[in-house]
This record gives C-alpha cells, sequence and structure tokens, in this order.
C-alpha cells in the first residue's frame, strides 16, 4: 500500500521535478491512448512533438532557398506561447496571492473588444507608432476593467472570485457575439459576423520572414522580466507571497487583503486583455465570434505547470503551445480529433496535481500488516 | 505518593529503549530510555530543543524512531501510525493543536470515536466537561477558539478515548491556576485509576505538584532521573539547562508619562470575544500586564492595538498623544510602536520565508527598514541568540523556542517606544523564557512602554509592574503589581469583582509569599485605584522587608512550609524557581 507521509519542510526537488513528471505521464498516458484509437505512438510522438524540432534541424541542414517554409512550424509554437505567457504570468501573480482568476478568457476578450474600437474607429490616416500602442493600450485597459467586476464583488460583497471571474467569461463571449453581429459588423461581410478588418497599421511588424511570428514576443518577454523583477524585489511581490502564504502574517505586516486582491486582479486582468488584444490585431485582423478565448483558460495550466514562477510560465507556455501546434498537425497527419488536444491539457493539469503532492508528502510503501 | 521504589512491585506499561531519531544532521534524539508504570505520573523535562516532542511523536506513530524500541506491557511493539497508538491505548494532548480548525467541536471530537454517534458524542463530551471542568461549546468552530479554548478541545478528545497511557504536552499553558489545579485533580483521579501519565511542562513546580518522576531530556539523551518531589527544583533546572538559569532581576525604573493610552475602546468581532469600552495606558518605563484566560478577548484587543482591527474612534487609541485609532500597522509602527502577537507561525512570522524576508514583515515601510536585511537578520539572530540552520534558514525549520527569540528580536531590536506583546513565552522552555523577559525588563529600563498580554501568572509577577485582568471582553482598573497575589488576579481572571476581592483581603492572614521580584520604587507607581491601596495595609512593610540589601544573611521571608492551597503553591512558583540567594532583590540604585 502507498502511503503519503508529510515532510518536515517542503521539497525543492520535488517542486522542480514534478511538472517534468508530470509531462512524462501525460505523453505515456497519450500515447496509450493513440494506441487504444489505432494509431501508431510513434507517429504520434512525431507527429506532436517532434515536428517543430525536425523542422528546425532540417533548417539548418537545408540550403538558402528552402529554409523559409523550414522555420514556420517552430515559429508557430512560439507564436502561441506569447498570449499563453501573457497570461499565464499574469495569472501566477494572483494565485501566488491565493486569488483565483479562473476569467482571463473573459479579460483576454474584453482586451479584443477594446482594442477593436480602437481599430475601427481610429481615422484611417492614424500613423502606425500612435495607432498600434494606442490598441495595446486600450486592450490592456479593457481587460483590467473587465477584472475589476470579480475584485470589486469579491472585496465589497465577498463574492467567490472564481465564480463570478468565470461567469463573466460567458458574458463576455455574448459581448463579442453581440458586436460582431450587431453594430460592428462589416457592411461588405456578406452578412458574415465578423468585423470591418483592422487598418494594416494596427499590426504588430513580423520578426521573421515567411512566418507569422511578430515583435509581440519582445513585448511578452518583457512583461515576463517585469513581473519576475516585481515579484523578487519589490515590496508588491513581497506583498502578493506573503498574502497568499499566510494571510494573517500578511494583515499583521500592514498589508490590507481588498487592496492585494485589487493589484492581483487588475494585473492578471490587464494581461490577459494585452493578450487578446495583441492576438487580434496582429493575427486576425478583425473581430470574428471565435478568437482563441480558450487560451485564458490553458494559461491556468501554464501558470500552475510553471510553478506559478514567470520563469517557469515561459517554458510552460511554450510547452502547452507545442500541444497546440502538435495537436493540429496530429489531427492533419493522423486524423486524430481535436479533442485529443484537450485531453492533453487536461491531463497535464490533472498529473500536475497529484505530482505536486510529492512536494508536502513523501511517498511510503508499506506492508498493510497492523499490530 | 507512589514514588517508583515505594511501590515494591512498579507494572510496568511502557517502556522505551535506546530510542534514537535523526533529521539529517540534526539529532533531535540520541539514545532515550524510560519506562512508565501504572498508575505512574511521569515529567518528562528539557529545553525546547531538548527532544521531547520528537519522543513523543514517535510514541504517538506520528514519526519513526531510526533505532531502539517501545514495549508495550513488556512485549516490543511497533507503533506505525496514530491509529496503532490509539488502538494500544495511547493518549495524546499535543503542544501545537492537531484539531480540524474548519470543523467544530463536537466534529472534532466526533473524529476521534467514529463508531459513536454525534449525540453519544455530545453527551459523553458533556460528562467529562462537567467532571473535569474543562467546558466546551460543542457547535462552535475551531478556528474561532482561542488557544486556551483549542487546548481544552485537546485534552477532552484525548480522554474521551480513555486511554491507558496519557501523553501530555504543557497542557496547563494556557489555564487559570484555577483551571490548572482542576485538571490536576482530574490527573490525580485518572491515575488512582490505574492510567499512566507522562507529562511534559517547563513549569517545575508544576511538575513537584503533580509528578512521581521526572525523566530529564538535555541535547536528545537522557541525562538523569529524579524524584521531583525531592530533588530540589534549581537542581533539576540546573540539569535541564546545563547551567544555573538566569534568575530574572528587576533593577527597578524610572515610570514616567503615559505613552500609549486607551481611551473607552469598542471592537466587536465576528467570531471572538469583543472589546467592551476598555481603557488603560501604559507609561515610559514599566511593563503592564494584561492578564486573563485565554478567549476573554485578547485576540481582540491585540489586533486592535496593531493595528490589523482598526478602531471606530481615532482617539481611543494614542500613542504620545497623537490618535491612531484609526491608522494600519505599518503607520503605527512608522511611530515608534512594536507588535507580537500570540501565534508565532502564520501570523508572527511566514514559515516558508526565509529569516530575512520576516524581518521584512514588520520592517517594511520604515524609513532604512528594508535595508541590508539579511545582515541585520544575522545580527538579531546572534544578539538573541536564536539557535537554527545556517545562513538564512526557512521560519519553519527553527524550533518554537528559537522562533519566539526571533520575533521577539524583530521588534526589539529597532528600539521602539512601546512594545504590545501576547504571550511573549508561550510554549518556549525556561532558558528561552528568562532571556526573553529580561529583554522585555530591560527594554523598560530604556524608557520603552512595554503592554504583555499574558496568562502566565508566573510570568506576570516576575516582570510586570502594574495589572489589569481582561474578562469576557471588559478589562478591570488597573492594579499595581505589589496589590495583587496570584489567587485575586485569579479571582479576577474568573470574573470576580471588586467587592468579592475586599472581602478575600479582609482575612487576617498575611500574604503568603514574599515578593517575588523587586519591582520599581513603590513611591513613583503609584497604584491605580484606591482600592488597591486599601486592601493592601501590609504592603509597605512587605516592601520594605524583601527590598533589603543583599547582604541580609537569610532570605527575608521563607515561603509558607505549607502553601493553604494549591492555588497559591502555584502562585509562589517564582520563590522556588531559583536557589533563595538569587532572590535577594535587587535595590534600585538611589
Amino acid at each position: 500500500m502507498i502511503r503519503l507521509e508529510k515532510r518536515a519542510a517542503p521539497s525543492t526537488k520535488a517542486a522542480i521535478l514534478s511538472p517534468l513528471i508530470a509531462i512524462a505521464l501525460t505523453v505515456a498516458c497519450g500515447l496509450l491512448m493513440i494506441q487504444a484509437a489505432g494509431k501508431s505512438p510513434g507517429d504520434a510522438v512525431d507527429a506532436y512533438f517532434l515536428f517543430p524540432f525536425n523542422d528546425l534541424k532540417a533548417y539548418f541542414a537545408a540550403g538558402e532557398e528552402a529554409r523559409a517554409s523550414l522555420l514556420y512550424q517552430p515559429a508557430e509554437v512560439v507564436l502561441k506561447a506569447i498570449p499563453l505567457a501573457l497570461i499565464g504570468v499574469g495569472l501566477a501573480v494572483a494565485f501566488r496571492a491565493g486569488i483565483f482568476n479562473i476569467g482571463a478568457a473573459g479579460q483576454y476578450i474584453l482586451g479584443a473588444i477594446f482594442a477593436g474600437a480602437v481599430a475601427l474607429y481610429a481615422p484611417d490616416t492614424t500613423p502606425q507608432i500612435i495607432l498600434l500602442p494606442a490598441c495595446l493600450i486600450a486592450g490592456t485597459l479593457g481587460g483590467l476593467l473587465w477584472a475589476l467586476i470579480p475584485a470589486f464583488l469579491r472585496v465589497r460583497a465577498g463574492a467567490s472570485e472564481i465564480l463570478t471571474s468565470l461567469m463573466l467569461t460567458y458574458v463576455a463571449g455574448y459581448l463579442l457575439d453581440w458586436v460582431v453581429r450587431g453594430p460592428w459588423r462589416d457592411p461588405l461581410g456578406f452578412g458574415f459576423p465578423q468585423s470591418r478588418e483592422f487598418p494594416e497599421a494596427t499590426a504588430m511588424p513580423l520578426l521573421l520572414e515567411g512566418t507569422r511570428l511578430h515583435w509581440g514576443l519582445f513585448v511578452m518577454l518583457a512583461v515576463v522580466a517585469a513581473v519576475w523583477f516585481a515579484m523578487a524585489r519589490t515590496i508588491t511581490g513581497f506583498r502578493v507571497n506573503i498574502t497568499g502564504l499566510a494571510p494573517r502574517a500578511a494583515h499583521f505586516a500592514g498589508f490590507q487583503q481588498g487592496r492585494t486582491i485589487y493589484v492581483v486582479f487588475l494585473l492578471s486582468g490587464a494581461l490577459a486583455g494585452l493578450a487578446g488584444a495583441l492576438e487580434t490585431t496582429a493575427i486576425i485582423g478583425q473581430l470574428q465570434p471565435e478568437i482563441s478565448a480558450e487560451y485564458g483558460f490553458a494559461a491556468i495550466i501554464v501558470a500552475f505547470l510553471g510553478r506559478l514562477h514567470p520563469v517557469g510560465v515561459l517554458l510552460a507556455a511554450l510547452v502547452l503551445a507545442l500541444t497546440y501546434i502538435g495537436g493540429e498537425n496530429a489531427q492533419i497527419t493522423l486524423g486524430l480529433p481535436r479533442n485529443a488536444t484537450l485531453v492533453f491539457q487536461g491531463m497535464l493539469l490533472l498529473f500536475l496535481l497529484a505530482c505536486d503532492a510529492m512536494i508536502h508528502y513523501r511517498l511510503r510503501w508499506r506492508t498493510t500488516a497492523r499490530v | 505518593m507512589t514514588s517508583g521504589n515505594a511501590t515494591p512491585p512498579r507494572s510496568v506499561l511502557f517502556e522505551a529503549r535506546s530510542i534514537a531519531k535523526s533529521f539529517g544532521d540534526v539529532h533531535a534524539n540520541r539514545d532515550i530510555s524510560l519506562d512508565v508504570a501504572m498508575g505512574e505520573k511521569l515529567a518528562l523535562l528539557g529545553e525546547n530543543g531538548a527532544g521531547k516532542s520528537t519522543f513523543v511523536k514517535m510514541i504517538d506513530g506520528v514519526l519513526r524512531p531510526d533505532r531502539g524500541e517501545f514495549l508495550w506491557r513488556g512485549k516490543p511493539v511497533s507503533i506505525s501510525s496514530p491509529a496503532v497508538a490509539r488502538q494500544l491505548g495511547i493518549g495524546m494532548v499535543f503542544q501545537h493543536f492537531s484539531t480540524f480548525e474548519a470543523l467544530t467541536v463536537g466534529e472534532n471530537l466526533a473524529l476521534a470515536l467514529p463508531k459513536l454517534s454525534k449525540r453519544a458524542i455530545g453527551k459523553k463530551a458533556a460528562e467529562l466537561s462537567d467532571k473535569y471542568g474543562l467546558t466546551l461549546r460543542l457547535s462552535r468552530r475551531v478556528e474561532a477558539l482561542s488557544a486556551g479554548e483549542k487546548q481544552r478541545v485537546e485534552i477532552v478528545r484525548a480522554l474521551i478515548q480513555t486511554p491507558k497511557l496519557l501523553i501530555l504536552d504543557e497542557p496547563t499553558s494556557v489555564l487559570t491556576p484555577q483551571e490548572a489545579d482542576r485538571l490536576f485533580e482530574t490527573l490525580d483521579a485518572l491515575a488512582a485509576d490505574g492510567m499512566a501519565l507522562i507529562y511534559i511542562s517547563h513549569r517545575l513546580p508544576e511538575i513537584r505538584q503533580l509528578c512521581d518522576r521526572a525523566t530529564i531530556l538535555r541535547q536528545g539523551a537522557v541525562v538523569a532521573t529524579c524524584d521531583p518531589k525531592t530533588t530540589p527544583l534549581s537542581q533539576i533546572a540546573e540539569m535541564m539547562i546545563g547551567k544555573t538559569a538566569d534568575p530574572i532581576r528587576r533593577t527597578g525604573s524610572y515610570v514616567g508619562a503615559a505613552r500609549l493610552k486607551v481611551d473607552n475602546l469598542s471592537i466587536s468581532v465576528p467570531e471572538g470575544t469583543s472589546l467592551k469600552k476598555i481603557s488603560f495606558n501604559a507609561r515610559r518605563g514599566e511593563i503592564l500586564a494584561i492578564a486573563g484566560v485565554a478567549g476573554e478577548g485578547q485576540e481582540a484587543l491585540f489586533s486592535a492595538l496593531s493595528g490589523e482591527i482598526p478602531a471606530r474612534r481615532a482617539k481611543s487609541i494614542t500613542l504620545s498623544d497623537k490618535p491612531i485609532g484609526a491608522m494600519g500597522p505599518t503607520r503605527r509602527r512608522r511611530l515608534g510602536i512594536a507588535f507580537a502577537p500570540e501565534q508565532r507561525l502564520g501570523h508572527a512570522a511566514v514559515g516558508d520565508f526565509p529569516l530575512s524576508e520576516n524581518l521584512r514583515i514588520t520592517r517594511h515601510g520604515l524609513r532604512g527598514g528594508e535595508t541590508s536585511l539579511k545582515a541585520r537578520a544575522a545580527k538579531i539572530r546572534e544578539a538573541f541568540d536564536v539557535r537554527a540552520g545556517a545562513g538564512d534558514p526557512k521560519a519553519a525549520t527553527l524550533s518554537g523556542g528559537n522562533l519566539q527569540k526571533f520575533v521577539m528580536g524583530r521588534e526589539i531590536d529597532r528600539e521602539p517606544e512601546v512594545f504590545v506583546v501576547a504571550q511573549p513565552t508561550w510554549g518556549v522552555d525556561a532558558g528561552a523564557a528568562s532571556f526573553i523577559r529580561n529583554e522585555l525588563m530591560r527594554m523598560t529600563e530604556k524608557g520603552a512602554a512595554v503592554v504583555v498580554i499574558s496568562q502566565d501568572l508566573e510570568e506576570i509577577f516576575q516582570i510586570a509592574d502594574r495589572v489589569a485582568v481582561l474578562h469576557r471582553g471588559e478589562l478591570s482598573e488597573t492594579f499595581a503589581i505589589d496589590a495583587l497575589t496570584p489567587e485575586r488576579i485569579g479571582l479576577l481572571m474568573s470574573g470576580s469583582d471588586i467587592a468579592d476581592l475586599e472581602m478575600v483581603d479582609n482575612t487576617p492572614e498575611p500574604r503568603p509569599q514574599p515578593k517575588l521580584v523587586a519591582s520599581n520604587d513603590a513611591a513613583s507607581v503609584p497604584p491605580a485605584s484606591a482600592s488597591a491601596v486599601l486592601s493592601e495595609p501590609v504592603r509597605t512593610v512587605e516592601t520594605e522587608t524583601a527590598s533589603a540589601p543583599p547582604s541580609t544573611p537569610a532570605p527575608p521571608k521563607p515561603p509558607p512550609p505549607q502553601a493553604p492551597t494549591r492555588l497559591s503553591t502555584r502562585g509562589t512558583t517564582s520563590v522556588q524557581w531559583t536557589p533563595p540567594e538569587s532572590f535577594h532583590p535587587v535595590r534600585p540604585e538611589q
């Protein structure tokens, strides 16, 4: 029988190993699932996890002219990691404070709507240097305002932020649906529920020719670095950490919980909004009912997989981005359903939480004999 | 008394042989052998870090020994889990509460006895509560209880299982003398019925009162086993600490103007006891003790003073005449007031934080407060003799006493003008306790005003200049310590009013003990109440006798040969504590 025995002190080694074990278990179970579906596990590994690296290898082997297309898939992985890391790093801060913002998807959508408003209503002649930052700032503000609602309800009325933030996600989804079918519908769009296309000037410049990777990567890296610095070096980081670890000690230290709730909600909401703005302006180029808001939920996995640490979040975002791109690739090459990706992500979170028990407990095998 | 040798065939119930346990490089238990017979009351003594808690955790099956074996009725047993310990008949009352915070008292008791219905448990608990004077309200949630009430739940929970061997880890630290005496009567009765007891406490007079034998641990090994009733307490203390305990000395000090004033402060809290119109003031150079049993409003009072719960009226708390009632903790700290709450982990300190970050908890927002935290933490560790791992260890790795020394050092190092501290020596060994008390008194010599919220009468009599008693959220008037005896405080703690006290005082019997410590000059401390003066006609004489110069050959007044009641035995603890020579009070230099 396996028994859990509490460790005297949390194990740092287990904290680092836990996500790696979780990934390994996810891959192992995923392969069993694929085998059961009658596909070759070897091909699946190739389709899911190795193809971007195969492409990279080929890139360095290939000649000048063949190169461009080979960078496309690896760049897609990094591209997907941008919104995941942006949202994930904000959520990591909130979770550290013990505040569960589950509604990043809604904040992401509001970010997209606010950025869309600026993009659609700004005069055509606005130069890119003004329009692009204006879109991103508006998006950030949109996410922030949407996050203000659950924060306010929690602080003022004691309403569970888990429920309110989650439910507001659906409100946000219908809001987006309404604007693209109603006031902002493209009059020349043949009745499709979508807005006019945004002006060229709203799009982030590309980083690599032949790919979709854009300068938003550096925005994301700057945000991650800033959050890392704030958490490690500033009083706000201290405030967030102590509130999550020992709320009473935080209160004793003079930090009011209400203010901490606002700080982390506004930060995570703002970053989700920024991600939404970036994704719609740089990738989609217009508003439509489907703008990949599920990043807001996947980022929860990213935050926990990354140990709620900014650098960990960055790595975890890449891992999750890989499952997205790998999933798409597997749909094409193996004919696996899209849901397989969601199963992968779900298993990852499940195994991660299970492995996290190892940080505070150690496993003991023992016989069931009793005195 | 059933001393070990007196009754010829000791029927040994439980025996430990050469038990050893290490955590990494730390050898918590090196070699511990002891036994306890049925009906015997064995004291387990030792400083914090001597290995007592580790040892009893192994008896309870929470930890497994690395070496050695346990014998139950002469047969080797493997106690692999607390459930096995329960099956054998071992009951446990832990020093750190092991109750479930989110459940009610009744549910916590039910967990100990899963086979009984809730109703049967309620009945049984009521019986026990009645019989042993451990009053419990079964429907209350444990998280809302104070430390003392939680302790009661623990004790009743252990007793409800009718164990054969009961282990108690510092059970009286939060009880009033009367409650403790009732507990001792209970324990005596249980032992008379054949139950074996292992009793852990730092309070030597208590051990003397209760126990038949005492096994003394130092640095994880047994150093001696003796009869506590005949061995001088000073000798026991010396065996525990390895050197003679520092006697507490009150050097006397100048008492000046009021620094912290509380005026008609009312605080309502959703759970626990609210404060009703509390008034007191703490003056420069004095220690004001707020006495009271746990759960009488201490938590609300501490939170109100620290700013965790701001007062509705800013003027209800003033610091050097500046209203601070509406301020939060940080702003109050900036004005030169410091706080140390009762609960070390989770309130005063964060276990997962290293000491330097824990320093930050009460330093951020202060001028220069956050510079070179690590160096500062190291300095505090040195100055306050905080024993812990090298470098900047996490607070959770420190033993209770060492963490408390660090928490105290963190505040005292700031040299605050006012220091509010709750239970400064709760669960701390004798060496650390006297160190902390000395530090508190040193602060007053530098002109600080210290407010000590304490349930420990021994402590109050050792260090306080004035005392007020908290009962059901109301505060009594403030008494000069000389005007009070432990019995009177005990009565005040249990809610008896002044009129009753007058009657007690009018009895012709003189005060049963000499002055415990020399307090500051009597003339400079006018007793706060007229009744205190009236009720204490012999005070001046006492003070004169007690403060005779150290050259007097014999102690001014020997303790009475037989204390009239248990209560006063406990009250005279300090006198018995150290050899009489060290109790020549030091007269302030004049």
